[in-house]
């Protein structure tokens, strides 16, 4: 040990040429942040647009672009990246290993999502302009309609799908082969069981899009007509192939969150968590569910009606082992010695918006109820309350989580506290009221509403600005914290903790676990 | 009002929230006047009440949690961590409540796709960004006619006051007679679409190649307003659906006078007009087929420019044949299926006429049928 082992390396090249995974972590955090700020810049567009009924800012056309780019960035830049990021830098320091199993494809996986987002960004310069036809991007709207953009659309579709699926695979490779000695899969943390499923769902799923928009691009250029029924395709099959994908793809964003919620809740109830094996089956059961639900995304395209009863009942059904996962994480507060630091804020504010997107998620999913539902402001509200109040506060609580661990520093917990109470309720005065709208008629995806949704837009708007606002103060104490917030030397910062990421000194060096560590036998699973 | 005053207004809003901004204002979804829409309403309240009990439930011990087992109150954790008996529990308890869902859904549905015994088919057909409606007859003397949004660019660009039913209104609403069983049969002419009334109930996708078939028994009078429901490119946000049921004697009289409209369009095409008059008519046609895509100037947008353009400028011919045919692979949509002769002549007169296009060109409604035949 000692002089051999080299740190970072200097400059820009440590960054470059890095095969390190907490330099690839950092470096996936750091992007997915931009992202988020891109694609809420793009929100408050939205937002600004839709505050007065009238066109004000913007055009019909770039209204639909910002709603589209909005989307795209969110999911595949903002949301998915962090959550790769997370896995990068925690599943070694989980596990005992000490690096990913596949570090240079590690890099590359990284590498190629910037110039994939700059792709997709530079098509707002086009001519014609940015994709405007809705992250859904259905056909033909999407194909024979589209702007010519729409290519760069399809190789930034295929880059980013790349890098997932070779993240996917590393993640598989670290967690089967890098355990630590007496590490058993039934001994893992939860977080990483929770992405070694999603790792599985991405490399099942990612190549379903790729060829989705691999027929997209037959079908502009070379005279294919997969999507076109003047050609004796069907318009409806690219939304089966799309959903295929798109379903499970919505399990990818959020198992990793119910990973991150399976870690904090416990350290900070000081107390196992509750029915840990029965959260790992859960967690497959809700993954194999994910293959066998996705028309219920399409109850209104005319499927028989048998169909229609099969994917109700396998939709339903998913409330079974989510709710499961609800009940644990509410048993394991329970006769706990509760704190609330911001992490845990973050948690149980997921916990209370999350079963109200999971309700909210039932009701849609009764077909004939759906018919009502579909593609309005109702739709919005129940997959931001799962995909902002579920993945990203459980993200945001990851940050202020493990941040001490990353830097050795501690951030403001005044200050991270404000941020939660900020961003808890800018979020349901955005998103609360769409339900209102939505159940009062008013259609998702539109630039300009009718009068009797003015009130409740207003408020969304306001909401959002507010929302949108704290995040300079998330990214003020982050950045804060780094630079010069009070340094923190225990291994546990915190002293609830369990797992062996805080068995190692604090901030965690370039290099953990070259030895495989000796696992305590009494702190079974983190 | 003004913009300050409004913000400070909604603000005032958020603040005493929920219980001013809930006065007003929807907050729920309708029963609407249809029995199909009753009982989407009652199942949605079911469920929507179950959750709200479960929730209760679940926040409750949570809450409870929160406040009695703080470790600021220096309580010691209890380090339990499993029960096969528990987790056994809430994994079959709301299975049994799913099955209680699953059934009054599933007699709704199939109520939904029971589209046997129609008395009235109508064909509904969305193209951006409006819809086609005929009504089919026996004798293949179906009528038809196109349904556009009647609220002026001035309302939605904020110059004018907008009305009570601003985005929500049609030139030509569809009309249904009530207590009869009315079949829709939905389609699109380019890309997808959806038909939503949310009143009836009624909501189908619209899918270009394909036709799919759903209906309603209206049994009340009344003018009842949707909107497209599917993202179908630039304007989705402008294409409202607006359904009349009328009495059945008023539905006779509204189909007789429709055919007699029929009629009367045939003979107007064998009639000649004075530049003038086909220069008033195409500027109201323009304005509500073309200047969306084209601008209030010709100057293009979503579509090519008319101003100056070597098709306005050029072969009337051509011309023509882009009116009537369209331009494949395009938003240019054939529109001799949906203007008049009249209305066709007029409009290709006021394009090579209009926005400097001085050709002086006079297209006659005989014109425009002869190019028609070949």
């Amino acid at each position: 040990m000692g002089d051999h082992h080299h740190g970072p390396a200097k400059g820009i090249t440590r960054w470059l040429f890095t095969t390190n995974h907490k330099d690839i972590g950092t470096m996936y955090l750091w992007f997915s942040f931009a992202m988020f700020i891109l694609g809420g810049t793009f929100a408050m567009i939205i937002r600004a647009e839709l505050f007065q009924p009238g066109m004000q800012l913007v055009e019909p056309g770039f209204f639909n672009q910002m709603t589209t780019l909005h989307g795209l960035v969110m999911v595949f830049g903002a949301i998915m990246p962090s959550f790769v990021g997370l896995a990068n830098w925690l599943i070694p320091m989980m596990i005992g290993a000490p690096d990913m199993a596949l570090p240079r494809m590690n890099n590359w996986s990284f590498w190629i999502l910037p110039p994939g987002f700059l792709m997709l960004a530079s098509t707002l310069f086009m001519e014609g302009g940015a994709p405007a036809f809705g992250w859904t991007f259905y056909a033909p709207l999407s194909t024979t309609y589209a702007a010519p953009s729409v290519t760069f659309f399809i190789f930034a579709i295929h880059v980013l799908g790349a890098s997932s699926i070779m993240g996917s695979i590393n993640i598989i490779a670290t967690v089967m082969n890098m355990r630590a000695p007496g590490m058993t899969y039934m001994k893992m943390p939860l977080f990483v069981w929770t992405w070694l499923i999603t790792a599985f769902l991405l490399v099942a799923v990612m190549p379903v899009l790729a060829g989705a928009v691999t027929m997209m691009l037959m079908d502009i250029h070379f005279g294919t007509s997969f999507f076109s029924a003047a050609g004796g395709g069907d318009p409806v099959l690219f939304q089966h192939i799309f959903w295929f994908f798109g379903h499970p793809e919505v399990y990818i964003i959020i198992l990793p969150a119910f990973g991150v919620v399976s870690q904090i809740i416990p350290a900070f109830s000081r107390k196992p968590l509750f029915g840990y094996a029965s959260m790992v089956y859960a967690t497959a059961s809700i993954a194999f569910l994910s293959f066998i639900v996705w028309a219920h995304h399409m109850y209104t395209v005319g499927m028989p009606v048998a169909g229609e009863l099969f994917f109700m009942y396998a939709t339903m059904l998913i409330a079974v082992p989510t709710g499961v996962k609800v009940f644990n994480w509410i048993t394991t507060m329970w006769r706990g010695a509760l704190s609330f630091e911001t992490p845990m804020l973050f948690c149980i504010g997921f916990l209370v918006l999350f079963t109200i997107g999971g309700f909210t998620g039932l009701m849609l999913s009764i077909a004939p109820v759906d018919f009502q539902y579909h593609d309005t402001y109702f739709v919005v509200a129940h997959f931001h309350y799962v995909m902002v109040a579920g993945a990203v506060f459980s993200m945001t609580a990851a940050v202020y989580y493990w941040l001490p661990k990353w830097s050795g520093r501690m951030y403001n917990e005044t200050m991270g506290k404000v941020h939660f109470w900020i961003s808890f309720i800018g979020f349901n005065i955005t998103f609360f009221p769409q339900h209102f709208v939505g159940l009062a008629g008013m259609p998702r995806r539109i630039p300009d509403y009718a009068l009797q949704f003015a009130d409740f837009n207003m408020m969304s708007s306001i909401g959002a600005f507010i929302y949108g606002a704290s995040q300079i103060l998330f990214l003020y104490n982050v950045l804060a914290t780094i630079i010069a917030g009070k340094k923190v030397t225990d291994e546990k910062v915190w002293d609830g903790a369990e797992g062996l990421e805080w068995t190692v000194p604090t901030p965690a060096p370039y290099h953990t676990f070259e030895v495989p560590p000796k696992l305590d036998p009494a702190h079974a699973h983190g | 009002m003004s913009v300050v005053k409004r913000i400070s207004n909604a603000l005032a809003a958020v603040a005493v929230l929920p219980a001013v901004a809930l006065g007003d204002n929807q907050v729920n979804m309708s029963p609407g006047v249809t029995s199909i829409g009753a009982e989407i309403y009652d199942l949605h309240m079911l469920i929507m009440i179950i959750c709200v009990v479960i929730g209760i439930g679940v926040f409750g011990v949570m809450f409870y949690s929160i406040i009695y087992h703080r470790k600021s109150r220096g309580v010691v954790p209890s380090q339990f961590h499993e029960s096969t008996k528990v987790e056994v529990a809430w994994t079959v308890v709301p299975f049994l409540i799913l099955i209680g869902m699953a059934v009054p859904a599933t007699s709704t549905l199939l109520e939904v796709y029971d589209n046997d015994d129609a008395e009235l088919d109508i064909l509904i057909t969305g193209y951006q960004w409006k819809w086609k409606y005929e009504y089919l007859d026996e004798n293949g003397e179906n009528v038809s006619f196109f349904s556009n949004l009647a609220t002026p660019q001035e309302e939605i660009y904020n110059t004018d006051q907008k009305g009570e039913h601003y985005l929500l209104e049609v030139d030509e609403p569809l009309v249904i007679p009530v207590n009869t069983k009315v079949r829709f049969l939905v389609t699109a002419n380019d890309v997808i679409h959806s038909w939503w009334v949310p009143e009836i109930a009624v909501k189908r996708d619209a899918i270009p190649g394909f036709i799919n078939e759903t209906w309603t028994k209206v049994p009340e009078e009344g003018i009842y307003r949707g909107q497209c429901t599917e993202l179908c490119g630039a304007y989705h946000g402008f294409m409202p659906v607006v359904v009349h049921a009328v009495s059945r004697e008023e539905f006779d009289a509204w189909m007789g006078s429709k055919r007699a409209d029929k009629a009367a369009q045939v003979a107007a095409s064998a009639v000649d007009l004075s530049l003038d008059e086909l220069m008033t008519r195409g500027e109201s046609v323009y304005n509500s087929q073309c200047l969306a895509c084209h601008g209030a100037q010709g100057e293009g947008g979503v579509g090519k420019a008319i101003a100056g353009s070597a098709i306005a400028l050029g072969d009337v011919g051509a011309h023509l044949d882009v009116g009537i045919k369209g331009v494949a692979g395009t938003a240019m949509q054939a529109y001799g299926s949906q203007l008049s002769d009249v209305d066709m002549a007029a409009v290709i007169t006021y394009q090579r006429n209009a926005f400097g296009n001085n050709t002086g060109d006079v297209i006659q409604p005989s014109d425009v049928v002869n190019h028609k035949q070949g």
